[in-house]
């Protein structure tokens, strides 16, 4: 398409491939404008604005024939503050420390259980179905909050991108079970169903236990923090023993 | 603000140092995450700068996912060729997890309330 744009449009458009400006302000507009469509639609599981942003910004660069490195020029600096954010997670755990305490040996053990648990039959069965290593390995921490969960991946040689995109369909698919799961399962106390939707299907499935429930989101919150730290130690040991 | 701010790039700083000297696995600002978490704790909870900095953060933290999601346009061909293993690696794991850690958790957080119930 650029050989259809007039000359000078195309020196601009050339030009602004290279500065980190138009991938910067193009990712926080698509962003302003996922969260209106999400508030419209009444924020639906499949509204999610991280989801939307991530498919219309994907569709964006394919047609407009930009490579992700000349987006990621831009984009580098929402992409750097993961870090920070991720540190600030300690802040509403400290929040929840008096829950932690009370319970801690029931909160340390089914956790680190079902945790564990998720990563490796989703890293058995997609071995099993043929996937190659990279895909394996970015399956594994797909219960955890996604900047620490690209991290893991990155440690262990996965595909962070990939990571993300599992991490995102998790949680999606997730909040939309997890309710008729606790029926089913007659897992009736609240604590127990957010810290099970925290551990598996994090913020996405803790922010509808919020809605729910104050305890189930508060018991979904820690789990999301305890999770990322259990995964991050547990999970290269898992990688070893199965040979993934 | 600024200070808050600095706090947790701080913490990020000294995990991430730790984490390239010893070799651990575990992500730099995750041990970041440990070291305020354990300051917290020791010093009785977070100044109202950093709890309504770390609030900002968290509030947006749906943004910070989209530049590394967005790489997926040049994983395309590996999600194609290898939908049937991924989605029903996160569909059985995804109802196991939620199961196991549910029903664990109900049995032994109501184990924990007996003592006081009796």
């Amino acid at each position: 398409m650029h050989s259809l744009l007039p000359l000078p449009f195309f020196h601009v458009w050339a030009y602004l491939q290279t500065q980190p400006l138009l991938g910067l302000t193009v990712t926080i507009c698509v962003w302003e404008g996922a969260l209106l469509i999400d508030r419209w639609a009444g924020h639906l599981a499949l509204t999610n604005p991280t989801v939307l942003s991530i498919i219309i910004l994907a569709a964006l660069l394919l047609s407009t024939h930009t490579s992700y490195q000349a987006y990621f020029t831009g984009a580098v600096y929402i992409h750097f503050l993961l870090g920070p954010a991720t540190v600030a997670l300690a802040v509403p755990m400290y929040a929840n420390w008096p829950a932690i305490k009370q319970n801690f040996v029931a909160i340390i053990v089914s956790l680190t259980t079902g945790s564990m648990l998720t990563a490796t039959s989703a890293m058995l069965i997609a071995r099993a179905l043929g996937a190659p290593k990279v895909v394996v390995i970015s399956l594994g921490p797909k219960s955890v909050t996604t900047p620490i969960a690209m991290g893991i991946a990155q440690n262990l040689g996965g595909q962070p991108p990939l990571t993300a995109v599992f991490v995102m369909v998790t949680a999606m698919f997730g909040t939309l079970v997890c309710t008729g799961v606790f029926r089913l399962a007659r897992v009736e106390d609240w604590r127990a169903r957010g810290l099970a939707a925290g551990t598996v299907a994090h913020g996405l499935a803790t922010s509808r236990m919020l809605i729910l429930n104050q305890t189930a989101g508060a018991f979904g919150g820690l789990a999301i923090g305890l999770n990322g730290i259990i995964t991050s130690l547990a999970l290269p040991l898992i990688v070893s023993i199965f040979g993934f | 603000m600024v200070r808050a701010f600095m706090v947790l790039l701080l913490c990020q700083l000294a995990g991430t140092i730790i984490q390239q000297a010893s070799g651990l696995p575990v992500p730099g600002p995750v041990l970041g995450l440990v070291m305020l978490l354990v300051y917290l704790i020791r010093t009785g909870g977070p100044s109202p700068h950093l709890r309504d900095t770390a609030n900002g953060f968290l509030k947006n933290l749906g943004l910070l996912f989209v530049p590394a999601g967005v790489g997926v346009v040049t994983e395309l061909k590996e999600l194609r060729d290898n939908a049937l293993a991924i989605s029903m690696g996160i569909v059985v794991s995804t109802l196991l997890g939620l199961v196991v850690t549910g029903v664990l958790m109900n049995w032994l957080a109501k184990k924990n309330l007996e003592p006081e119930n009796a």
